[in-house]
C-alpha cells in the first residue's frame, strides 16, 4: 500500500507560500493596521503574479479604494492576475484589465461596466473563464476558483481587527471563509475604527490587514424604485400576476426580481390584494432585499418575515425598527447574506417572478443584448426549479401536477417573467432568437448567456394576459401559448389565431377579462404609494432616501 | 425636435353607442392623447395618428384594427398624438377613451 503513496515530503507548501507572502509585508514594518499610504506596497508584497484574488464588488457594496489602489499598483510587479468577483460595477474594475495588471475574469455580473467588458473582449484583452450565477460562483470558491489574496469592505475594526459588516453584509462570509481558511491572505478597508464593535461579523484572526479608507466604501442604492415612475400597464400587469398567479397557486413564500413591474406589485399588496382578501394568505414570507416600495406592504400587516442579500441605501433606521420582520443583530441592525439568502430563494421559496430583455419563441430569457456583457446576477438561482427540493407545499404541488399530472412524484417551482410587449424605443421583447447566441459567438464561449432556460419558466405575463406554459402538452402548443400573449410584435402577430383561441379556451392563456378584471381599472391610484415622499410616510420618517430621490 | 409623422386609417367597426366626445391621457414621453369626435359613416372608425416615433405605420394599423374588432368605435374619429407610446399604452388608452364618453378626465 505504502507504494501507492505520493513521493511529496511536503503537505503545507501553501501554508509556507502564505508566510513567505507574509514576512515579505513584515520586512516592510506592515503590521495588521496598515497605514493608508502604505497600501500600494502592502499589495505589491503579497499578491504575486498569476494570482487568483477576489476583489469584494457586491451587488451593492464596493472595496472600492483597495481596487483602486490595485489598479494603479505596478505592472510589472503585479500582472497576470486571475480576477475572480461577483459583481464588477466600478470603473476601477475594469481599469485592472485595460491597464495590464489582470488577465483572467470569472464573473457573475456587470452592470454598468457591460460595454467596456465587452470591447476588452473584442480586443482580445481578457479572458472571460465563465458568466456564473451568484451560488456557483461562491461554490466554486471552495472548489476550485479559491482566491490566494481577498480584498474586502467592511463597515469598521476595532483594535483586536475584528470586523464589523454593516447591514450590507453581502458576500462578504463566502469571500472570507474561502480565502482564510486555504491559506489565502485577507485585507480589508474598513470606514471606521473604533474601540468596541456594534457586533462581530468577522473575527480578527481570519483577517491579516486592515486600512482606514480616506471614505466610506460605495454603496450602491440598487433596489430602489420611485413609486411616480410606475405606469398603468405595469398596474395591470401587477393585478394579473395577483389575482392569476399568487392567489391561484396560495403563494406565500417568494421572491421578487428588480424593477417596477415587480415593484408594483409590491404596492398593490395594501390595496388591491387586500381588497381580493388575500391578505396573510399570499406573499408572507420573503427571499428579498428590503426594497423601499415594501414599507406600505409591511405596514399594513401584509408581510410576516424577510431575509435579504444585502441592504438598501436609506432603509436602515426603517429596518433596524422592524426586528420582526427582517432578521437582525444583537445591535439591533440588519443582518444579510447573500449566499444564505439565494439558498433561501432557491430552495425555500415557491415563487420567482422578474423581469428580462428578451425572451423567444421556447420561453429561453436573457438579458444580454449586443454590445454588453452585462452577466444575470441571483435570477437565474431563483428563476429555477431545484430539483434538490423534498418539502412540499400547495403551490409547488399545484404546479408539478399542472405540468406532470394527478400522480406527479414532485412539484415544480413557479419562475415567472412578466414583461410588457415592447421595451423603450419599441423594441420587442418577444424574439425569434435572443441575441444571446450572437454574444456567445463574440465570447467564443460554450454557452450562450441565457438568464432563465425555457424548461424552467413556468409563466408569462404580459400586458395581454398569462401563458401559463405547465399546461402546454408539446412544443407547437408552448411556441403558440408564448406568440399568443406576445402582443403587436413581429412575434405575436404571427401567432395562430385558432390555436391561441384554443389555448384561451383550455386555461392555458389568459386574458384580463378572464381574469374578472377591467383594463381600465388599472389606475395609479390603485398604488399604495405613489412617490417616494408616500414611502417616507408610510415608514413614519424611518426611511430616509438618498438625495436623488428626493424630488421634493 | 423630431419631425411627427402623420399616418391616416379607416377601419370597420360597429356602431359606437356611447358619447362621442372624450380626451384621455397626455402628451408626455411614452404616452398619448386621445380625442374622440363623432365620425361621418356609422360603421368606420376614421383614425388620425400623429407620431414621434416613425416607421411603426404597420404597428398601428394592427393595434388599431384588433381594438375596433374587439371594441364598438364606428361612427367616431379618432385624433391621436403619439410621444412614442408603446402599443400596450396605446390599447389601455383606447378602453379608457371609449368608456369615459362624457368626462374629459386627463388618465395619468
Amino acid at each position: 500500500m505504502s507504494e501507492l503513496k505520493t513521493g511529496t515530503t511536503s503537505w503545507d507548501s501553501q501554508r509556507e507560500n502564505r508566510q513567505r507572502r507574509l514576512k515579505r509585508a513584515a520586512s516592510l514594518g506592515l503590521t495588521r493596521k496598515v497605514p493608508i499610504e502604505e497600501t500600494q506596497k502592502l499589495l505589491q508584497a503579497v499578491i504575486e503574479p498569476g494570482d487568483r484574488i477576489c476583489l469584494e464588488g457586491n451587488n451593492q457594496k464596493q472595496a472600492d479604494f483597495l481596487s483602486e489602489v490595485l489598479a494603479n499598483c505596478d505592472r510589472k510587479i503585479l500582472h497576470d492576475l486571475h480576477v475572480v468577483q461577483s459583481v464588477l460595477a466600478l470603473p476601477s474594475h475594469i481599469d485592472l484589465f485595460e491597464r495590464g495588471l489582470a488577465r483572467r475574469l470569472d464573473f457573475s455580473f456587470s452592470g454598468p461596466q457591460g460595454g467596456r467588458l465587452a470591447k476588452l473582449v473584442q480586443e482580445n484583452r481578457i479572458e472571460i473563464g465563465a458568466i456564473h450565477t451568484y451560488l456557483e460562483l461562491f461554490g466554486r470558491y471552495f472548489i476550485d476558483l479559491t482566491p490566494k489574496v481577498c480584498l474586502i469592505a467592511a463597515q469598521a475594526a476595532d483594535e483586536a481587527g475584528n470586523l464589523y459588516l454593516g447591514p450590507n453584509t453581502e458576500d462578504t462570509p463566502a469571500i472570507v471563509e474561502a480565502t482564510a481558511f486555504k491559506c489565502g491572505i485577507v485585507i480589508a478597508q474598513v470606514n471606521e475604527r473604533v474601540t468596541k464593535l456594534p457586533r462581530v461579523d468577522i473575527p480578527a484572526d481570519w483577517v491579516d490587514f486592515h486600512v482606514l479608507a480616506p471614505r466610506p466604501h460605495y454603496i450602491e442604492p440598487l433596489f430602489t424604485r420611485d413609486p411616480a415612475q410606475i405606469t398603468e400597464v405595469q398596474v395591470l400587469m401587477a393585478m394579473m400576476a395577483i389575482k392569476g398567479i399568487y392567489a391561484e397557486y396560495g403563494i406565500t413564500r417568494l421572491n421578487h426580481g428588480i424593477g417596477f413591474d415587480t415593484a408594483a406589485i409590491e404596492l398593490l399588496l395594501p390595496t388591491y390584494a387586500t381588497e381580493l382578501g388575500l391578505k396573510g394568505k399570499i406573499a408572507t414570507h420573503w427571499a428579498l432585499n428590503p426594497h423601499p416600495t415594501m414599507i406600505p406592504a409591511i405596514e399594513s400587516g401584509c408581510v410576516q418575515s424577510i431575509h435579504s442579500f444585502g441592504s438598501e441605501v436609506g432603509m436602515e433606521a426603517y429596518v433596524a425598527a422592524r426586528p420582526d420582520i427582517f432578521f437582525t443583530g444583537a445591535d439591533g441592525s440588519l443582518r444579510s447574506n447573500r449566499a444564505l439568502c439565494q439558498t433561501a430563494g432557491l430552495y425555500a421559496c415557491d415563487l420567482f417572478i422578474g423581469s428580462t430583455l428578451q425572451i423567444d419563441l421556447q420561453g429561453n430569457s436573457s438579458t444580454a443584448t449586443l454590445g454588453r456583457i452585462t452577466g444575470f446576477g441571483g435570477a437565474p438561482n431563483m428563476g429555477s426549479d431545484p430539483h434538490g427540493r423534498r418539502h412540499s407545499s400547495p403551490a409547488w404541488l399545484k404546479a408539478g401536477r399542472q405540468a406532470e399530472g394527478p400522480h406527479a412524484i414532485r412539484g415544480r417551482k413557479l419562475v415567472v417573467q412578466t414583461v410588457e410587449t415592447f421595451r423603450e424605443h419599441m423594441a420587442p421583447v418577444f424574439v425569434e432568437r435572443l441575441d444571446a447566441w450572437k454574444l456567445q459567438e463574440s465570447l467564443h464561449s460554450d454557452l450562450p448567456p441565457i438568464m432563465i432556460y425555457a424548461d424552467d419558466v413556468t409563466h408569462i405575463v404580459t400586458e395581454e394576459g398569462i401563458a401559463n406554459l405547465l399546461l402546454c402538452r408539446t412544443p407547437d402548443e408552448r411556441e403558440q401559448a408564448i406568440r399568443g400573449v406576445a402582443g403587436f410584435t413581429p412575434v405575436g402577430r404571427a401567432r395562430d389565431l385558432r390555436q391561441v383561441e384554443n389555448l384561451r379556451d383550455r386555461g392555458v392563456i389568459k386574458r384580463a377579462a378572464d381574469l374578472g378584471i377591467d383594463p381600465r381599472q388599472a389606475s395609479r391610484d390603485l398604488l399604495a404609494a405613489r412617490s417616494i415622499k408616500d414611502l417616507v410616510k408610510w415608514s413614519d420618517g424611518l426611511y430616509s432616501p438618498p438625495a436623488r430621490f428626493r424630488n421634493w | 425636435m423630431t419631425l411627427m409623422e402623420t399616418l391616416r386609417y379607416k377601419i370597420s367597426s360597429k356602431t359606437f353607442l356611447g358619447k362621442t366626445s372624450a380626451l384621455v391621457g397626455v402628451v408626455g414621453s411614452g404616452n398619448l392623447e386621445i380625442f374622440i369626435k363623432p365620425g361621418g359613416s356609422p360603421d368606420i372608425c376614421e383614425v388620425v395618428v400623429k407620431t414621434s416615433a416613425r416607421g411603426f405605420g404597420e404597428t398601428w394599423q394592427a393595434v388599431l384594427t384588433s381594438f375596433a374588432g374587439q371594441n364598438a368605435i364606428g361612427g367616431t374619429e379618432i385624433q391621436i398624438n403619439d410621444l412614442g407610446a408603446t402599443p400596450a399604452v396605446v390599447t389601455l388608452r383606447l378602453a379608457q377613451a371609449f368608456a369615459t364618453p362624457e368626462s374629459t378626465r386627463g388618465a395619468k
